[in-house]
């Protein structure tokens, strides 16, 4: 798992440096994913029931990271849909999906 | 058990619903933003006297006790900011009412507001680290969309880089919580203090905690800065005042927060790297401020220069120090707001952000220079104004730790402000008048009201230091002396 992780962070990172706006975004949403799972192995991957009272199971799986992951995906889901519409009206707008294009010109 | 904690979370979430339904009554936004930020002071007043007398304030959402639910903390440090917080944007938005422009109101502008205030209460009150970072999530979608609405070519460039920006650093929040969650095994920021003060604060502790700070320092501006000047020069007058005196602090209040409570023990390292930090943010925002001729960058820089020297105090980890730092963030979160209303008003009436362009504006709006000149002052911290005792106390609080080159950094970066600052008002307001009444490019009316409170509160703050002192001391001491802050949440027994 940690290995995969660090596969995803490395893609993500080779994305998020390279010059097109879909890519960097790309970028940003698999490292997001990279962090989730990191988020999954860090709290331990055990086996056992679920954590519920009824049930008589000796042994409980930690039911916290499921649920911080839950949201961060969500999160993680908001933010990327927000920037892809962004910068597809980015895109319209200044006519380039070229970073290196985004300097600020002299006369603003 | 106190209902009260939750009530400046959920009432601007509530009534930024009420705005999206009725969306095309501007008047009830407008009525209705108001109203949010009036009732969250009033709470956080009531809050401030049940702190006082009762000591600090919990809730346990749900019902669940502190180590396994999301608790909710309100001590002092936190309520102070709130009520700032809520004070500053209130004038922030009666100035937006006048400037910000029909188009921006119908779509959502103050049901984002209201959003944005919602996730900096929260990130204010938590008291869980996973909380936070939901509440920095719902602070920074609001501004993100903040930042683009309206939809200007500068806009949409610099939204761009910002919400990279930001998304990485969340992503990393997000990295450093994974960590922290699997050495302790907890998220309550009470317990993880707890148990960080049991085993020690050493090597992959320490390291975990350099990722929280790299984070936070993204989030504040401090020292990785290289996004804010751009960003906040991009936004809309009332929309950048919000940010400089809202968002930043939120990064602030994050480092402070978590290297008081959890990460305090080894200060030799931690804090000193934090001063460091704090140092070379102040000399290149002063750096920044001194080399440019434009009001906006002028004063963004001189936001960059404030974090510095809050975290400079913060660093230096000594009775005074802290204290100067809590009067310099209030004071900071005052001034900075106004700063950059008065700079915008200034681009507003003659069209031109560049000092070169324009001169002489003293004769057409005096009041506007008075308020530009108090501003200044108190930006620079000349004795009655506000500015004052934050720095009198961070200097001598980085002296006694012995950190003297940080506070001569302190000093001499507050010589390059005034004189930044100062550049302004004189190119702008003195000289011959170039502006004809004729060919003004906008009116400052209605403008003026909400910075001219501005000023009087900074004014206040500054004469009526007396009246905060003993507020602001139990802030101190609640950072001061995690103690207090486990045992109300943990309850005496602690686990």
């Amino acid at each position: 798992m940690s290995i995969v992780v660090g596969i995803l962070f490395a893609i993500g990172t080779y994305l998020i440096l390279s010059k097109i706006f879909l890519r960097i975004i790309l970028g940003t949403s698999i490292i997001g994913h990279g962090a989730n799972l990191l988020l999954l192995t860090m709290g331990g991957l055990k086996k056992g029931g679920p954590p519920l009272r009824d049930l008589q199971e000796l042994s409980f799986t930690d039911a916290l990271p499921q649920a911080l992951l839950l949201t961060a995906i969500v999160i993680n889901f908001a933010t990327t849909a927000l920037f892809l519409v962004l910068s597809y009206r980015a895109y319209k707008v200044l006519g380039t999906d070229d970073v290196g294009e985004l300097r600020g010109y002299p006369d603003e | 058990m106190n209902n009260w904690v939750v009530l400046p979370i959920v009432m601007p979430i509530i009534s930024g619903m009420i705005m999206v339904v009725f969306k095309n009554n501007i008047r009830l936004h407008r009525f209705l933003s108001l109203l949010t930020l009036g009732l969250i002071g009033i709470v956080s007043v009531l809050l401030l006297g049940q702190i006082e007398t009762g000591g600090i304030q919990t809730l346990y959402l749900g019902g669940w006790q502190a180590p396994f639910g999301i608790t909710l903390v309100a001590d002092m440090f936190a309520v102070l900011l709130v009520l700032v917080g809520a004070t500053v944007t209130f004038c922030c938005l009666c100035y937006a009412f006048s400037s910000i422009g029909n188009d921006r109101e119908r779509h959502y502008f103050y049901a984002l507001c209201l959003f944005l205030i919602a996730g900096v209460n929260g990130s204010f009150l938590t008291g869980d680290i996973f909380n936070l970072f939901v509440c920095f999530e719902v602070m920074l979608v609001a501004s993100y969309v903040l930042i683009s609405i309206g939809g200007t070519r500068i806009q949409l460039r610099e939204s761009f880089k910002y919400i990279l920006i930001n998304m990485l650093s969340s992503t990393l929040f997000l990295v450093a919580i994974a960590y922290l969650y699997s050495l302790m095994g907890t998220l309550n920021l009470a317990h993880l203090s707890v148990r960080v003060a049991d085993v020690g604060q050493g090597g992959v502790i320490a390291a975990v905690a350099l990722l929280f700070l790299i984070v936070f320092s993204i989030k504040a501006g401090l020292f990785l800065f290289f996004w804010l000047p751009g960003s906040y020069g991009a936004a809309p007058t009332a929309i950048a005042a919000i940010f400089a005196s809202l968002l930043t602090k939120v990064g602030i209040y994050a480092i402070i927060r978590l290297f008081s409570l959890v990460f305090y023990h080894e200060p030799a390292f931690t804090h000193l790297f934090i001063g460091v930090l704090a140092g070379v943010t102040m000399v290149l925002g002063a750096m920044g401020a001194v080399a440019y001729w434009d009001i906006k960058r002028i004063i963004t820089y001189n936001v960059v220069v404030g974090i510095g020297f809050i975290l400079a105090g913060f660093a230096s980890f000594t009775l005074v120090g802290v204290r100067g730092s809590m009067y310099y963030l209030l004071h900071d979160m005052i001034i900075k707001a106004l700063i950059i209303l008065l700079g915008g008003t200034i681009i507003h009436l003659t069209g031109t952000g560049r000092l070169r362009d324009m001169s002489g504006l003293i004769r057409l709006y005096p009041q506007l220079g008075w308020m530009f000149f108090i501003a200044a002052f108190s930006l620079a911290g000349v004795p009655p104004l506000s500015g004052f005792p934050g720095k009198v106390f961070i200097t001598a609080g980085t002296f006694e730790a012995d950190y003297f080159w940080l506070g001569g950094i302190g000093l001499f970066t507050s010589l390059l402000v005034l004189y930044s600052i100062m550049k302004i008002f004189m190119s702008v307001f003195w000289g011959y008048t170039n502006l004809a009444t004729d060919n003004e490019k906008g009116t400052a009316k209605g403008l003026l009201p909400s910075m001219a409170f501005l000023t009087v509160l900074t004014i206040a703050l500054g004469l009526g230091v007396e009246g905060i002192h003993s507020y602001i001391d139990l802030a101190v001491e609640g950072v001061l002396n995690p103690q207090a802050y486990i045992g109300a949440v943990l309850g005496s027994g602690g686990y």
